[in-house]
């Protein structure tokens, strides 16, 4: 089981929850997995099968486009979604 | 029983003694020395080797460590004409520093050498009280507090994050705070925006920081910008000089418009973003490091941003937000400790969490990558609060 950090802009998507957990060997597969449960998240994380560029996602603290991309092996470190936050005011 | 003169000759015995022409040699050199001054402020504030660092010889022993911790470092230390010198030669040896030498001949036969000479900008009393807790911290110190108030940081937002940021901006003395906002005071800010107050409510939000800002710090110069950062104006207010931008900006179309203007501009931005509980920071230093671009390249749809009406924010979050913006933009203009340039720092305030990912320059970034593809400010269209997307697309 990989810990999966929600943000608080998609939070909603998966009935509040701070953190869920999800199977998966790697990125992609914990990915599909949480959006088999949570559907509204697919349009939040993907855009034509590839993570959107506008959200990004952290394996141990590291952004896994700088790794293998979604074909990173999780390897029981946890993951953070993040997508662009604007509020200042 | 020793007279002063036996005392002083045994102890110029024990130490290295150089020459002004020597040392002005050694000052021209690659690896110059620390010229460490020890006279008394009064004779320091008329004039000094350039450069020097100013220790009165009665507090030597007790500053020397926190000012130099590096005890190799080649050290010239000077008074007036070479007797407190080699005395304090003496003690910084005791204290374990092994390249020590005592200016013969002091700042007296320097400055009749026809050397380099400056005069140093000194504090006033008045400013020497106000920034005293500053002045006891060796990586402030007086060096530190001049440039500070001889600094310029440009607030974008006198909101949520602008307000605890400017505010201690303000008391720290950074000389020049501009601030760019175009709202006025509303009495749903009040719950977090802490520059502005009740009797402020429906004046401009810049003059209101203006007036507070001042109030707390006569020696800050606030330049107020009563409008909309714009593609059509953040040319000319940059123009105006900055040495850090703190991005408090409620709005995607401000937040790549900063960005892509500082990398142009080679401006530093502290970066600080909040929504409920949670914020982030981190430090965007133009080639050095990643820009905002990097991290995220292009804004979410507006579909997909959450609604204004979803918002809320807890009345302190910005205040944690903003106060770190604070300090990281104080450590950006005094040059000082680890940023977090390359770091994006998650903070969560119903876990009281503080967790931190790495962000890494991005070669095919738009703006700042190897071919940029983004050459010109793009204009997105505001949709609400949080939300925007290219004029066009």
């Amino acid at each position: 089981m990989t810990a999966v950090r929600i943000p608080p802009t998609l939070r909603a998507e998966v009935g509040g929850e701070r953190q869920v957990e999800a199977h998966g060997e790697d990125v992609r597969g914990v990915l599909e997995n949480l959006i088999e449960r949570y559907p509204a998240l697919a349009l939040q994380l993907f855009e034509d099968g590839e993570l959107a560029p506008f959200v990004n996602v952290y394996l141990g603290g590291e952004d896994v486009r700088t790794l293998d991309g979604l074909e990173t092996t999780v390897n029981g470190k946890s993951l953070i979604l993040l997508p662009a936050m604007a509020g200042g005011s | 029983m020793a007279s002063y003169r036996d005392l002083l000759n045994r102890t110029k015995a024990e130490i290295e003694e150089i020459g002004t022409t020597d040392a002005r040699e050694r000052a021209a050199s690659s690896e110059p020395p620390l010229f460490l001054d020890v006279r008394e402020r009064e004779e320091w504030e008329e004039g000094a080797v350039p450069g020097a660092l100013h220790v009165p010889r009665g507090q030597l022993e007790s500053r020397i460590e926190g000012l130099l911790p590096d005890r190799s470092r080649e050290i010239v230390v000077y008074c007036s004409g070479g007797s407190r010198s080699a005395f304090a030669a003496k003690s910084l040896a005791e204290l374990g520093y092994e390249n020590v030498a005592s200016l013969t001949g002091g700042f007296t036969d320097w400055k009749r050498s026809g050397f380099d000479v400056e005069t140093p900008v000194t504090l006033t009393p008045p400013q020497r009280a106000r920034y005293s807790r500053h002045l006891l911290i060796p990586e402030v110190g007086e060096a530190g507090q001049q440039r500070l108030l001889a600094s310029r940081v440009l607030l974008i937002g006198a909101g949520g994050l602008g307000s605890p940021a400017s505010l201690y901006l303000a008391a720290a003395g950074v000389g020049t705070i501009g601030i760019v906002d175009a709202d006025v005071v509303d009495d749903s800010n009040l719950q977090r925006q802490i520059v502005h107050s009740t009797e402020r409510i429906g004046e401009a939000k810049v003059l209101s920081a203006k007036r507070t800002i001042e109030a707390l710090n006569p020696d800050v110069d606030v330049k107020t910008y009563e409008e909309r950062l714009t593609s059509e104006n953040i040319e000319r207010i940059l123009g105006d000089g900055w040495d850090v931008i703190i991005d408090g900006a409620d709005n995607f179309p401000t937040r790549y418009l900063v960005n892509d203007a500082s990398v142009w501009h080679d401006i530093p931005v502290v970066h600080g973003s909040i929504y409920r509980f949670e914020g982030q920071v981190t430090v965007f230093t133009p080639q050095a490091g990643p820009c905002y671009r990097c991290l995220f390249p292009t804004p979410p749809p507006p579909e997909l941003a959450p609604s204004c009406a979803e918002g809320g924010v807890l009345g302190v979050l910005p205040g944690i937000i903003g106060s770190l913006q604070a300090s990281e933009a104080l450590k950006v203009l005094l040059g000082i400790g680890d940023t977090l340039q390359g770091r994006l720092l998650l903070v969560d305030a119903l876990a009281t969490t503080f967790d931190e990912v790495s962000v890494e320059r991005d070669p095919a970034c738009p703006v700042c990558g190897e071919h940029p593809t983004i050459t010109e400010y793009i204009d997105y269209v505001e949709f609400c609060a949080g939300v925007g997307r290219p004029v066009g697309t």
